[in-house]
Parts: structure tokens; sequence; C-alpha cells
């Protein structure tokens, strides 16, 4: 139809699929077949597609994370063939289209591992460590009100840039998922590093990447490596650069902090 | 019933100054006796509940969401509006006020309106001090844009994601109070209807969406910030899991529902492509300021187009035709989206629409890039040109856009007063979850503004007047009202689980989107409307004899979660088409055809129809009752809207 | 805990810790590689055994390599308790299915590995070298005269040319400067990294310097082994008893 390639033609397909019924039981691969798939389909509409036919079959569709489909709410988190979020670089699950796939293929559809991330169902993972390193200090520690001219402070737009690419991370995980050692340094640090980079974050720089440290190691994530693969598979393209401007906050800060605990 | 809007008296300028000073205060050291409950952690929602905590009250905020931050207000790309005046172009408060009642179409409440444009510029300051990374100019302040509707410029933006810059502004603030141990967390909760004691709200009943658990919640008072009802349509722009069931909920516990009718169609989004489609994808209207919309001036050019025939680049300049900037010269490409969109459709209908379907038209950006260089077009919009390009597969800086108009929003919501109370004392709606700012129509922009006025500015002071004639004991849920709110929602899921049919969620789902799209979308007419009542009438008893689920209720179980969405729709969608059928006018997005101008706009009944329509649930499969809060226009003068 | 254990064995302290060693020992190979080339002068190993008296007995080299002996020490531990961590972190259930080689570097996602088998090679090397040397008990060297020094000094030499005719031995010292190449390739990057070295300016120089360092370390260090079994100018001193005379210009061969 509109837009698409008028060549393309519809697709056969074999799903390998990790099905898991909650967290305390085991789960395991299952084959399922999926016929006249679109080329203009949505990797999440294809999936629809499968759940559609299996719930008309009297079977459990497969549960997995979505919302927006437009990639920017961070829910959907799957490992496609071997890669988080799939082939496409930049891209989250749901803006992958079934135009990178061809006919005959085998997609094995995992959902993202790691100690910290357990399974709910199927394809559905558990991210609130996410949430709790947040809470640890992800913020500017203001109170609604009494807040100064937004122009009062000029920052320089270089400056201002760099904090807003580092604040584009969505929380979807694929750094974690993708990460040999399971680190959550990416999305840590490009938190750390967006609010160390504005002046309304220099008050608290030092107890807030000393928290977030802490409570990052405190739910089960691994320690960077400096591998790579991190940045290589985010969908919205978070720089290293972050990792290192985290480092050096949390060394700083550990060093000339008055926090003795 | 006599609807009370409890808007202060006095002059319009001073009204919210001296309702702030007339509304009961709560002692502060009574306020960590009050526990509130906030539903949904959007805009609206987490700001609500930061800035509820941060004055001493213990909130419950509850998502469906694993995380807050997931809220669809993350996904709004354009910017937000404040009457800032920071480019010396001539706006005030008083100009963002006047240009959101016009943009309104003029079925707004002017005080409610007022207030609005006034904490406009503290939202900008605050979430600057949060460290919102807004666009910058080189010398270090704040960058503008323009947006439809306006001729000033008042724009704030994140490159092309400002609603996720301004969502963890407000999801870091809740984050904060919940380290505080002052915002409890439940996260995968759906609310699932509202305690009613005593005609007080007094809370809510839950399912987790994990192990399925039924749960009740006892709090002081009841916020309700769940959004908009645009997956009525099932296609729009909203995210899957957008829904009404909260609203809805509340409504059939005696919430009145406000102009369900109002639903906005936004000119630039991605055409459909198929019969799967689940979702459409909004190309943010900020594109209309450097992007010029046009068809082919000819039906036969356009065939030819849509065959294959020829390419964009065969058809001449003079063979174009930019609609809207030979339609309205003053405000071109920039006029507001309910007028962009119905020209849109018009062009369609008329037979030049293209893309396959020839269901689209083109913004084209080639002038703009010869003038200023791909570079420059790529700074500004780079992720909205990706997004497309990942999902047409087409290089929007080689040819031109393909846009069609798509459900967007719902200015109709849970009608509420000037405190943002709802029918049901203790029960507040805030966001695009009620009716109050919008009018018939809203403006580029101002969603954003709104989420955050209510939830920052608005709600922290109009709650304290509730709680403080409140008696500060504990409240718990020994009540009975609790134990028959969840044999109600027991009995429900039980029921949905147990149909056994034949037909899925999304079937009924769809077939519900394409009757409300046809006969209540972009244009509407009585003997549509009256089709489509019966229509849904009846898909509402085969979806209660026809629904097919599989799993069980005791674990995550989407489908399930789904059908209890789509049944809440199906009663809501034949709210809406009363509501159309009921207003013989048009009016914003409101478009009934037997009402238009000789030109095609849209043509207001300001005598018979300047009133609020709130809907009062009256029993099960029972009309609604209708009643009517008259608008009373003291500022400005109601004329015809004219973008010329 | 006090805030200095509590910093270290936190994930960004360890890493700080295997930056600082890792970055230390770089430093230490480029002063071995340096006193190593000196076995290729044909001067019969008497600038070799110089150096070597030197690395030796000089006060301040004898205190560094204490220092040396805990960086190695330390970026060994925290090398296996940081493997021990992450694999733990990992999770019980590995993907079915991981294309990791398209997001990363073999040599990134392998240094534990790496390090183990630099492990090994070095307890090998150690017990052969070092140990000899500064323990006469282990069996101790032959001494020799070298110019400019007025005491005998033992005959390092002799031992790394005999042990470099045994190809076994040879094998196993060229095919671990290849585990070491792809160690050094992105450790020493890596290094940077961790101490929050990354600029835009800078760390396109830090890289391309760590690529080069990693390949002509390993390689001089693989070419050195290989030269003196191939070739017959290198041979030991045979066993005599007495303390020989070497000069700087005598070239063994025409001896």
């Amino acid at each position: 139809m509109a837009g698409s390639n008028p060549n393309a033609k519809p697709m056969n397909l074999t799903l390998k699929v990790w099905r898991q019924r909650n967290r305390n039981t085991e789960g395991r691969i299952v084959d399922y077949q999926v016929k006249d798939i679109s080329p203009d389909m949505s990797f999440l509409e294809m999936l629809d597609v499968l759940n559609e036919d299996l719930l008309r079959q009297g079977e459990e569709p497969v549960a997995f994370d979505h919302d927006c489909r437009e990639g920017i709410c961070g829910s959907c988190n799957l490992f496609i063939n071997g890669r988080a979020h799939g082939p496409e670089a930049g891209t989250t699950t749901c803006q992958l289209h079934m135009r990178k796939f061809s006919d005959g293929d085998t997609i094995t559809i995992e959902p993202w591992r790691s100690a910290a991330f357990p399974v709910n169902k199927d394809l559905s993972v558990d991210r609130s460590a996410f949430d709790r390193i947040i809470q640890a200090g992800g913020y500017i520690s203001i109170n609604t009100g009494g807040t100064p001219d937004a122009n009062e402070i000029p920052i320089p737009k270089d400056i201002a840039d760099r904090a807003f690419e580092a604040a584009t991370c969505i929380a979807c995980g694929a750094c974690v998922a993708s990460c040999k050692n399971s680190s959550a340094m990416l999305f840590v640090s490009a938190k750390v590093s967006q609010l160390a980079l504005l002046p309304q974050g220099h008050v608290e720089r030092k107890t807030r990447v000393e928290n977030m440290v802490a409570q990052m190691d405190k739910e089960g994530f691994g320690a960077c490596s400096n591998i790579g693969s991190c940045a290589a598979e985010c969908p919205v393209g978070i720089s290293l650069e972050n990792i290192a401007i985290m480092n050096r906050e949390y060394i700083n800060a550990k060093a000339t902090s008055n926090n003795l605990a | 019933m006599i609807l009370d809007s409890k808007i202060p008296e006095g002059p319009l300028a001073e009204k919210w100054d001296k309702h702030k000073f007339n509304v009961k205060l709560v002692n502060p050291a009574n306020k960590r006796k009050y526990d509130v409950i906030i539903v949904g952690t959007g805009l609206a929602g987490a700001s609500a509940a930061a800035s509820l905590a941060e004055l001493g009250y213990n909130v419950k905020a509850f998502t469906y969401h694993d995380s807050p931050r997931r809220a669809h207000s993350i996904a709004a790309q354009g910017g937000i509006n404040a009457a800032k005046n920071y480019q010396n172009d001539g706006d005030s408060v008083y100009r963002l006020f006047y240009d959101t009642i016009k943009g309104g179409d003029y079925r707004a409440r002017e005080a409610n309106v007022y207030r609005l444009a006034q904490v406009s510029v503290n939202i900008i300051d605050q979430c600057v001090a949060q460290g919102v990374p807004f666009a910058r100019e080189y010398g270090g302040l704040l960058a503008n844009r323009s947006f439809g509707g306006a001729q000033v410029s008042r724009t704030f933006y994140a490159r092309g994601q400002t609603g996720q810059q301004l969502l963890l502004g407000a999801y870091s603030a809740l984050s904060r109070q919940v380290a505080y141990g002052k915002v409890k967390l439940y996260t995968r909760s759906e609310m699932l209807d509202l305690v009613v004691v005593d005609g007080q709200a007094r809370g809510i009943i839950t399912r987790n969406l994990i192990t399925g658990e039924i749960e009740q919640h006892a709090a002081h008072a009841v916020v309700l910030a769940t959004g908009g009802y645009g997956n009525v349509f099932y296609l729009s722009t909203n995210a899957k899991y957008c829904n009404a069931t909260a609203a809805w909920r509340a409504h059939k516990k005696g919430a009145f529902f406000a102009n369900p009718c109002f639903t906005q169609i936004h000119p630039t989004c991605i055409p459909v492509s198929g019969d799967y489609q689940s979702k459409l994808t909004l190309m943010s209207e900020s594109l209309r300021n450097d992007g010029r919309v046009w068809v082919p001036a000819s039906k036969e050019t356009a065939e030819r187009l849509r065959k294959g025939e020829i390419r964009v680049s065969d058809i001449k300049e003079e063979d174009r035709d930019y609609f809207l900037e030979r339609k309205y010269p003053a405000f071109g490409n920039l006029v507001p989206r309910d007028v962009a969109s119905r020209n849109a459709k018009q062009m369609c209908d008329e037979g030049r629409g293209v893309g396959g379907s020839g269901l689209a038209v083109f913004l084209d950006f080639a002038d703009v890039i010869k003038r200023n260089g791909a570079e420059w077009v790529s700074q500004k919009y780079g992720n909205l040109f990706d997004m497309y390009a990942k999902i047409t597969g087409e290089n929007p800086y080689e040819q031109p856009m393909r846009i069609y108009p798509a459900v967007h929003y719902t200015m109709g919501g849970l009608w509420v007063d000037y405190n943002l109370q709802t029918t049901i004392p203790g029960l507040y709606a805030t966001g695009e979850c009620n009716f109050s700012d919008h009018g018939a129509n809203r403006l580029g922009a101002s969603a954003l503004m709104q989420g955050l006025a209510d939830g920052y500015f608005v709600i922290p002071y109009t709650i304290g007047d509730y709680l403080a004639q409140t008696p500060p004991k504990p409240v718990t849920t020994e009540h009975p009202a609790f134990k028959e709110a969840e044999a109600g929602v027991r009995a429900r899921v039980e029921k949905l689980m147990s149909i056994n049919g034949t037909r899925t969620p999304a079937e009924f789902h769809k077939a519900l989107g394409h009757i409300m799209w046809e006969y209540c979308g972009m244009a509407r007419n009585a003997e549509g409307l009256r089709h489509a009542k019966t229509e849904i009438q009846k898909l509402r008893r085969e979806f209660w004899s026809d629904l097919k689920l599989t799993g069980t209720d005791q674990e995550m179980n989407q489908m399930l979660e789904n059908a209890g969405r789509v049944a809440d729709f199906l009663e809501l969608g034949e709210l809406m088409i009363d509501d159309a059928y009921n207003r013989n006018e048009s009016c914003g997005g409101h478009f009934r055809e037997e009402y238009q101008t000789p030109e095609g706009e849209a043509l207001r009944d300001d005598e018979n129809f300047t009133y609020v329509a709130a809907w009062q649930f009256n029993g099960e499969n029972q009309p609604e009752i209708l009643n009517k809060e008259e608008l009373r226009f003291e500022n400005v003068k109601l004329t015809q809207r004219s973008y010329k | 805990m006090s805030w200095i254990t509590k910093t270290f064995s936190s994930s960004i302290g360890r890493k700080f810790i295997m930056a600082v060693t890792g970055l230390f020992l770089c430093s230490f190979l480029v002063v071995h590689l340096l006193i190593n080339l000196q076995m290729l002068r044909h001067d019969g190993g008497a600038s070799f055994n110089f150096w070597a008296e030197f690395m030796g007995t000089n006060p301040v080299i004898r205190a560094m390599e204490v220092v040396l002996m805990l960086g190695l020490l330390a970026h060994i531990y925290q090398g296996l308790a940081l493997a021990v961590k992450n694999k733990k972190a990992r999770g019980g259930q590995a993907y079915v299915v991981n294309h990791s080689e398209q997001n990363s570097q073999w040599a990134s996602r392998n240094m534990a590995l790496l390090g183990t088998l630099l492990l090994i090679f070095l307890i090998v090397h150690l017990m052969n070298f070092w140990i000899r040397s500064r323990f006469d008990a282990m069996g101790g060297l032959a001494e020799v005269r070298v110019p400019n020094l007025d005491h005998p000094v033992g005959d390092l030499y002799s031992v790394a040319a005999a042990s470099f005719k045994i190809p076994w031995y040879v094998a196993l010292y060229a095919l671990s400067q290849i585990a070491l190449g792809y160690h050094l390739w992105h450790g020493f990057r890596s290094g940077f990294q961790t101490l929050g070295l990354n600029h835009r300016k800078y760390t396109p120089a830090i890289y391309l310097t760590g690529y080069g360092f990693s390949v002509i370390v390993s390689a001089l260090f693989a070419i050195i082994p290989l030269v003196m079994f191939f070739s017959e100018a290198y041979q030991p001193r045979p066993a005599t008893g007495n303390t020989v005379e070497q000069s700087l210009t005598t070239e063994p061969a025409l001896r």
C-alpha cells in the first residue's frame, strides 16, 4: 500500500519465542509460524498477528511490553536474533520494520536477560531497578514554586545540547541486556552527566553520583569494562562519553565530598 | 442538576489570585494526616503527586506501566506554550488566553483558560530549575518556535522530544518524593473502579497486572490524571495502553462526562499503510513551520501520481496546490489543527489525495532545504525525519512526506469545576482527563502546558480547600462500599474470562474504531450518527456474548487487560455519538456537515450551544442525562473564527 | 566499612584500580621491552646483563619492583573479583542466540580470558627468569664481568639465550604475546575511559595510541625469542665456573 515497496511480497516466517509462565518457573523456546507478514509491518505488529492467531486457536498469547510504538516510551524490549532491539542500529523494537527481514527467515525472540531484570512472563521483564536508581538521586532537589526566572542562568548552547543528548535516554534497558557484564553504567551515567553538565545540577553533584552508583551496585548490575556494546545497541545513541563523565564525577566525589560513609 | 463551576467573582485577571486567598488551607502539621490517591503518572499525575507530597500530604501514585516514565506524555514532540514574551514579539498572558479561547472555538471557560495562561510562565521556570534541557540560543537564553493558531513565537521545546523531557522532569520530582517516603508508588496497577463513601470519593479498586490480585486502596481524596480517550477510534496517535477505563468507571459512579464529542484530529500523521496497522504516528506540528502542505492541482494529475505513472518531481510548481497558503494567507500552513485536518480531508474527498490509497497530502521541505540546507533541517527536525524514514522506508529529505489526519487528543473529559473537582466531592481530574481548558479544539503545545499547570500550580491549592473541610481522621477500607466495589470488579473480570466466544478483544476494538472514524470522525451528520449508535449497541451485545480470552485472571494477561478497556470504550463511544448528535452546530474538532459556511468552514450556533454538555450516567443501558453549563464570555467577543 | 573500602569495593572503584594498575603495568612493559631489546645487540649479552644488574640492584628500581608486584596482584585480584561479580549479574539463563560480535570487539569481551592466559604465562616466565635472578637458591646465575662495572654480574643473558633455543618455550612466548596484544588493544584505551579521560578532542588519539602500543609492544616482545631461536648469533655461554670478561663491542660469534 501507500509508501511501501510495491514489489515487496508478504513473508512467511518461523519464530522461536521464549515462553515462561512467571519468574519462578523455567522457560523454554517455542516455535511458531506466521504467514503473510507485510514488509511494512512493524515488528510488534507482526507479534500482534501471532497473538491474534494464538488467541483464536485457544492458546495463550505471548506477553511482551510495549506502549507508544513510536520509539520514545522505552517499554518495548526484545532481544531479536541475538541483538537488543534487533538488527537495525539506533532503533527500538517498535520502530523495527519487517522490511529488514526476508521471506523464510527464522527469528529468535528472547527477553532481556540480567539478574537485575527478572522475567514477569514470556518476554516481559521487571525493570524497576532503574526507577530505584533514579530515586537514589536522579533529580534536582527543588520543590514546586519559588524558582527563579527561566532565563536567569544562561547556559551555553553547547552544554545545553550535550545535556539534552544525555537526557534522551528512554530507559529501555538495551544497554544492560547487551552488556556481557549486565552493567547499567550507560543508563546511570546518562542521568548523572545530564545533571552534572547543567549548572542547576551542580549543587548536588557529589551526593548524586555517590548515591546513584551505590544503588546501582545494590541492584546487582555488573561493573562496566568499557566493552562498548551498550552504546552500540542504544536505540537513542547515548554516548560512552557519559560513562567517562560519571567515572570522574564519582572519583572526584569520593575524594572530596564530606561524606564519610 | 445545576452545575456550579465555582468561578470566582471579580475581574478576569484577579480571579485566580483572589481565589488562592479565599480557599481554605490545611495546617502544615495536619497535612501528613491526609492521604491522596493519584491515578496516572504522566505530566498531570506525576507533577501533582510530587507537588502534593512536597506539601506534606501522603500520596499513593498508581500507574499501569512498569515505570511512571512510560506515560504517553513522553511522546509529545513539539513543545510547550508559555506567555513569557522572551521574543519581544507582542506576546502576553492576555494574548495566550485569547489565542486559546479563539483556538478552542469559544467553547472553553474564560476563567480557567486565563489561569492557564497566567501559570504558564511558572511552568517554564519550574522545569528549567528541574534541569529540563530546553533548546537554547547561542547566547545561552531559551529558544522559541512558532505553533499553529498563534502569530507569536511562544513555544519552548527540546528538539522533537519536549514531552519526554518535561515528563522526565516531573518523574524526577516524583522519584525524589518516593525516596523520601512521601509517595508510595504502585506500578503495573490498573484502576478498575472508584469507591464512593457517603457521596465522597474515598478510594479505588485496582488490579495488579503481574499477579492479577484485586486490591482496595483508601484515601481522603482521589485525583484522576489518566489521559484521554482517543483510543476509542482504535487507530490514533495515542499509545496502545491509553484507555478511558478509570475516567469511565468514575463517570458511572457519578462524575459527569463533558463534551465527549470534542476530539482532535491532528493533521500531520503518517498515513495508514495496511489493515494490520496498530497505531498511528504523529509528525510534530512544528514541521508546519517549515514544511509546505500541497496536493496536485488537478484530479487527473493526482490519479496518475497514485498509479505511479508520474513521479512527484514531474509535477510542475504551477500544477501544485498549496491549499492552506491559498485559502488562509494570514496563517498559511500554521492554521489550527482542526482547520488543517478538515482541509486535508476535503482535498482527498475531491480526489486529489496522494499515496497508494489517496488518503494523504504532501508535506514538502524542498524549499527550506534549498534555502537553509539539509544540515539545518536535520538539526531542527532530525529525529522526526529519521522516524518517518524508519516507518515508511522513504527518505523525506529527497521526497515530500505524506501525511494524513489522525485522532490525536480529546478535548472532552470528566467535567470539573474551577477547582478541577468533578461532580463527585473529593474526586479531581487533571490534564487531558478533564475537559476544562481547550474548548472544541486544542492549540498545539497546549496539552503539556495544561497538564503541568494542573499538576504543579492548580491542584496543590484547590485540593487543600477540600481537605481542609475533611476531618483528618485516618481512612480505611473498612466501609462496605469497598467490598461492594471489589465484588463488582471481580464479577466483571470473571464475566470477561467466562464468555469463551470466538472474537478477540482487538477485533471488537477495530470494529468500534471503524464505526467511530466513519461516523464520528472528521465530519459527522445526524443520519450517520443515528446509524452508528445502533451499530455500537449491536457490537456491544456481541462483545459480551462472543469475546474470546485464554489463560487466567490470576496472572499477567494482556488480552484480559485489553478486553476490559475495550468494554468501556464500547460504552463511551455511544456517549460520544449522543453528544455529537445533540450538538447541532459545528465548532472546532466537531464538524457537523449540516452546519457549515458557504466556504466550508465550521458554523457555530452561539445562541443555542454556548454551553458545556455534561452527561450524567443514569443506569446501565439507559440514556444519559444531559446537564448544561452555560458558558459566559465577558472578556472576549464571540466571532466567526478566521485565519484568513 | 570506611569510605575508602567502600569506594574501592564499588563497581567504579574496582574499575579505577584496574585502570591505574593496568596503565602502570603498561609503563613497566616499555621498560622491560627496552631492556629485552638489548639482547638483540651482538655483544654477547653484555648490555643486557648490565641493565639486568641495574634493575636488580638500583634501590629506586627495587622499591618500584615492590609497587609493581602489588599492582600486578591488585590487577589480578580485582580482575577476578569483577569477573565473578559480572558473571553473577548476567543471571542464570544465557541468551539462546547472542550476536555480541556485531556490537563489540572480541578483545573487549574477553579480557578475563586473556588475562588468565597472561597469568599462566607470567607464572612460567617469572619462575624461569625473575626468581632465578633474584634468589640464588632457585638455581642462581653464572657470573660475568661487563664494562663500566667494577664487580661481576649475573649472566641472565645466557639463561634467556638457552631458553630461547627450546622450541616449545619459544612458541609459548610468541603466542602469549598475541594474548598480550589483544589485552592491551582493549586495556590501554579502556584505562583512560575508566579514569574519565574521554574528550572528543583527545579520545581518537588515545585510541590510536592504544592500538599502536598494543601491536608494537607485543610484536617486539614476540620477535625477540623468535630471532634468538632462528639466529646462530645468540648462544648461551657454556657453564665454566669462571667469571668471563665481556666487552660491549665483542661480537660473541666472532670471539
